[in-house]
């Protein structure tokens, strides 16, 4: 079925999003937004009707999906967009993602978690869109909220909770805590709280696929990374130079922007410019997509077109997810800056709402299904609380490990053993 | 980045000028003499052909040839996916070597000098030092960070730093600085097959000059262990310790020492970290007199750390206060005469080894 990309695929003409409309001039003093509702600060915003994106100056296209979808459905009699095994799939996602989070909320004001914790509420529909696409041996980096991205990727939700807690149990041990998430067999990179740090060590993922594929010759190696990160890291200047070379080098990655229009309390349209963050993937020669990150459905669409992209070695591609978290930064955060009818406005947008509804009015699934799943996603939570809570702390030998993989710096030999350990070692070329 | 480009080719000229120095050895089978480049340049190939993981990264290291031509020749060998130019973006392209060394890659990244490094530093303190501890041992990261060192000849301020000291007290990293053609290659192979992050400190003012290398240094399985520092001369009234450029003054300064009465113990130290303390103690317990030299900056320095460690175990051992020689504490000036007075001379190490002994009116104003 053809995609909402394949209507606009890199074509040149104008891209009319919203026939209904008068057309208003690009002016830049006007904040011209797509027909989405961009809400999104403490002031009221006019809603301009949307602007004619002129495409004929660049090669990338900008394009707002949302719109495309919207029409193509109401258009068109009901096309199905999942199966029902996939949507329990992403229901179930996306029900584990908020009942762990809101768990981890729990967990914290008793006092079982600490230091910064940083929850995903609201966002579910990004993650599960994105990474239910993914094979194992593709990556994912993240930033700090990254404990939903780790589940989705599947990593055991044991293991990160008893990680947060902080015990011997946990995915690292309990040497990275919330904003570390690592998993080698899941191939989730971290897990970084820097923001934009993440980005650059997601491009070198996909340069290694690149490498292996076309330097080492494993043909088959098609893996694609995605970078996820927020629209403050859009301002930073890690970002952009990564975007340059993503382009340059044509790395199979897809920069993934959770644009929630807030960080920390710094509003997305008091700190950029321009604030379509979409427009900045054509700047550097990749298409630019932007797509409402609170319709799994709709970030499902964008994210197989990107991902398949990126798969058959066109290169990346920067899609911007305009979501937002239902809770503050982090569970420090007062939260007080955030228009109360603004966190309303999407609260009603809630995407594990949203699908329920898809799904119910579609026949795909029944209400006793769903809670049948939702009652399985408790007991999971459950079991990984009580894992964590029964789970040791860190014995104090571990305090050293860990922090090289050759600890005694004489390296590693070719038969993989520490060379060390070798008795012939001190003869011939070392000179100890 | 001016300035780089103009003290590149006055700096080729000021080599010229400069004799080449090569150091008397002892070797029994010696002879060849091989430049610290030529020794940079044959370790990256070597290791190149062995391990098709391994592939440089860099601004100007391909079709340039290397800002200091140490990778002079590996693009034509070994193609432009092995051997990457980048566009000017520390940070960016030094996120990426990390990224593809999670992957298993053994990324070779060149700073142009380590002054720009900083612009990196987060990413080589932060994602790739700290990666081992906070995955818990999942994901190593066995990426070699290279470049020049220290001060060269008449670069200014921003050109100038050391930064021995400051990569050497993060966890996680391996901090190696070589002196001669073997340790430049024994080092470097070793870095470069070494599944941890490591930071290479060359100094450009010693890329140009040659030093006597035996045939096992230039075997192609030659490798130098981590961890373990040279006593390049032996003596037995006071230790001095120094590393990368300075060991060759202190040698020299031993030379003059000799003369005096005074047989000095010269360690290259190699490994700033891990820091070889027990040969350090080892020699300070024989000779119970310390001077240590490097060019950094003095607070918080590789001296410091020395003294601390030898006060640490060898109290009772000391005849007199460690010797801290150093760079000035100032950012490095311009003038040649300042700029003279700003790094360690031959002379300001005699002074201190002197001192030392007790042959010489403490604290000698500077000239």
């Amino acid at each position: 079925m053809a995609t909402a990309f394949s209507a606009a695929k890199f074509s040149t003409q104008p891209f009319h999003l919203n026939p209904t409309s008068t057309t208003s001039h690009d002016s830049p003093l006007v904040f011209a937004n797509p027909t989405s509702q961009f809400l999104g600060s403490t002031r009221k915003l006019h809603l301009t009707s949307s602007s004619k994106f002129n495409l004929t100056r660049r090669s990338g296209t900008v394009v707002a999906v949302s719109d495309v979808v919207k029409q193509k459905k109401s258009k068109s009699a009901p096309t199905l967009l999942i199966t029902k095994e996939e949507g329990l799939e992403l229901y179930e996602d996306m029900i584990l993602g908020r009942a762990f989070e809101d768990m981890c909320a729990q967990m914290y004001y008793r006092g079982k978690m600490f230091g910064f914790v940083h929850l995903y509420n609201g966002q579910e529909a990004v993650s599960t869109g994105f990474i239910k696409l993914l094979k194992q041996q593709d990556s994912v980096v993240s930033t700090y909220r990254d404990h939903v991205h780790a589940l989705s990727k599947g990593v055991p939700a044991r293991a990160v909770m008893s990680e947060l807690f902080g015990k011997t149990t946990g995915c690292c041990r309990g040497q990275g805590g919330s904003m570390h998430m690592f998993s080698r067999e899941h191939n989730v990179l971290g897990g970084f709280a820097f923001i934009g740090e993440g980005i650059p060590v997601a491009t070198g993922a996909a340069f290694t696929s690149k490498y292996k594929r076309e330097v080492l010759k494993e043909a088959d190696c098609d893996h694609v990374t995605l970078a996820f990160f927020g629209d403050g890291t859009c301002n930073n200047g890690q970002f952009f130079e990564c975007l340059n070379m993503a382009a340059l080098w044509k790395l199979p990655i897809v920069f993934v922007v959770e644009n929630n229009l807030w960080a920390i309390g710094m509003s997305h349209l008091r700190a950029t410019s321009d604030p379509q963050i979409y427009k900045k993937g054509p700047a550097f020669g990749m298409p630019g997509i932007h797509v409402d990150g609170m319709d799994v459905l709709k970030v499902r669409e964008v994210a197989k077109e990107a991902i398949g992209r990126a798969r058959r070695g066109e290169g990346p591609t920067l899609v911007e997810c305009e979501t937002y978290r239902f809770r503050g930064h982090s569970l420090a955060d007062p939260d007080e800056l955030r228009d109360p009818a603004e966190k309303a406005h999407y609260a009603a947008r809630d995407p594990i709402t949203a699908l329920k509804k898809y799904l119910i009015e579609n026949s795909l699934a029944s209400e006793a299904e769903l809670k049948a799943i939702d009652k399985k996603i408790d007991e999971v939570v459950e079991d990984a609380v009580e894992f964590a809570d029964e789970s040791p702390v860190p014995a104090r030998s571990q305090l050293l490990e860990n922090v090289f993989a050759d600890p005694k710096g004489f390296g590693i030999g070719p038969d993989g053993r520490y060379r060390c350990e070798d008795p012939k070692f001190t003869e011939g070329t070392a000179h100890v | 980045m001016y300035a780089i480009a103009r003290q590149r080719i006055l700096g080729q000229s000021f080599q010229k000028m400069r004799p080449a120095v090569s150091v008397l050895r002892s070797y029994s089978s010696a002879a060849k003499q091989i430049t610290v480049r030529d020794a940079l340049n044959s370790a990256l190939d070597e290791e190149m052909s062995a391990d098709p993981k391994v592939f440089l990264m860099g601004e100007e290291v391909g079709e340039y040839q290397g800002a200091y031509k140490i990778t002079k020749g590996l693009l034509e060998k070994y193609g432009p996916e092995r051997v990457l130019d980048t566009p000017i973006t520390e940070a960016g392209f030094t996120g990426i070597g990390v990224g593809a060394a999670y992957y298993g890659l053994k990324p070779v990244v060149e700073f142009m000098t380590f002054n720009f490094s900083m612009q990196a530093i987060d990413h080589i303190i932060n994602s790739a030092a700290k990666s081992n501890y906070m995955s818990a041992g999942q994901i190593s990261v066995p990426i070699v960070f290279r470049g020049p060192n220290g001060a060269a000849a008449g670069v200014g301020a921003q050109h100038s730093q050391c930064y021995a000291s400051w990569y050497a007290s993060c966890p996680g990293l391996k901090v190696l600085s070589p002196y001669n053609s073997e340790d430049a290659r024994g080092l470097l192979k070793a870095a470069i097959r070494d599944p941890d992050p490591v930071v290479f400190l060359e100094n450009e003012l010693l890329y140009g000059e040659s030093f006597p290398v035996s045939d096992e240094v230039l075997d192609s399985s030659f490798c130098i262990p981590i961890g373990k520092a040279k006593i390049e001369r032996e003596g037995k009234d006071v230790t001095i310790t120094a590393f990368s450029k300075m060991v060759g003054y202190a040698l020299k300064a031993a030379e003059i020492l000799e003369k005096d009465g005074i047989y000095a113990e010269v360690i290259n130290l190699r490994s700033i970290r891990p820091l070889d303390r027990s040969t350090i103690n080892t020699s300070v317990r024989k000779t119970n007199r310390l001077v240590t030299v490097e060019e950094g900056f003095p607070q918080h320095g590789v001296g410091a750390e020395i003294c601390a460690s030898v006060v640490e175990e060898s109290f009772a051992y000391l005849d007199a206060p460690v010797e801290r020689i150093a760079g000035a504490d100032v950012p490095m000036p311009y003038a040649a005469n300042l700029e003279r007075m700003a790094v360690p001379q031959i002379e300001d190490i005699v002074r201190a080894a002197k001192r030392a002994c007790y042959r010489s009116v403490p604290l000698a104003a500077a000239a």
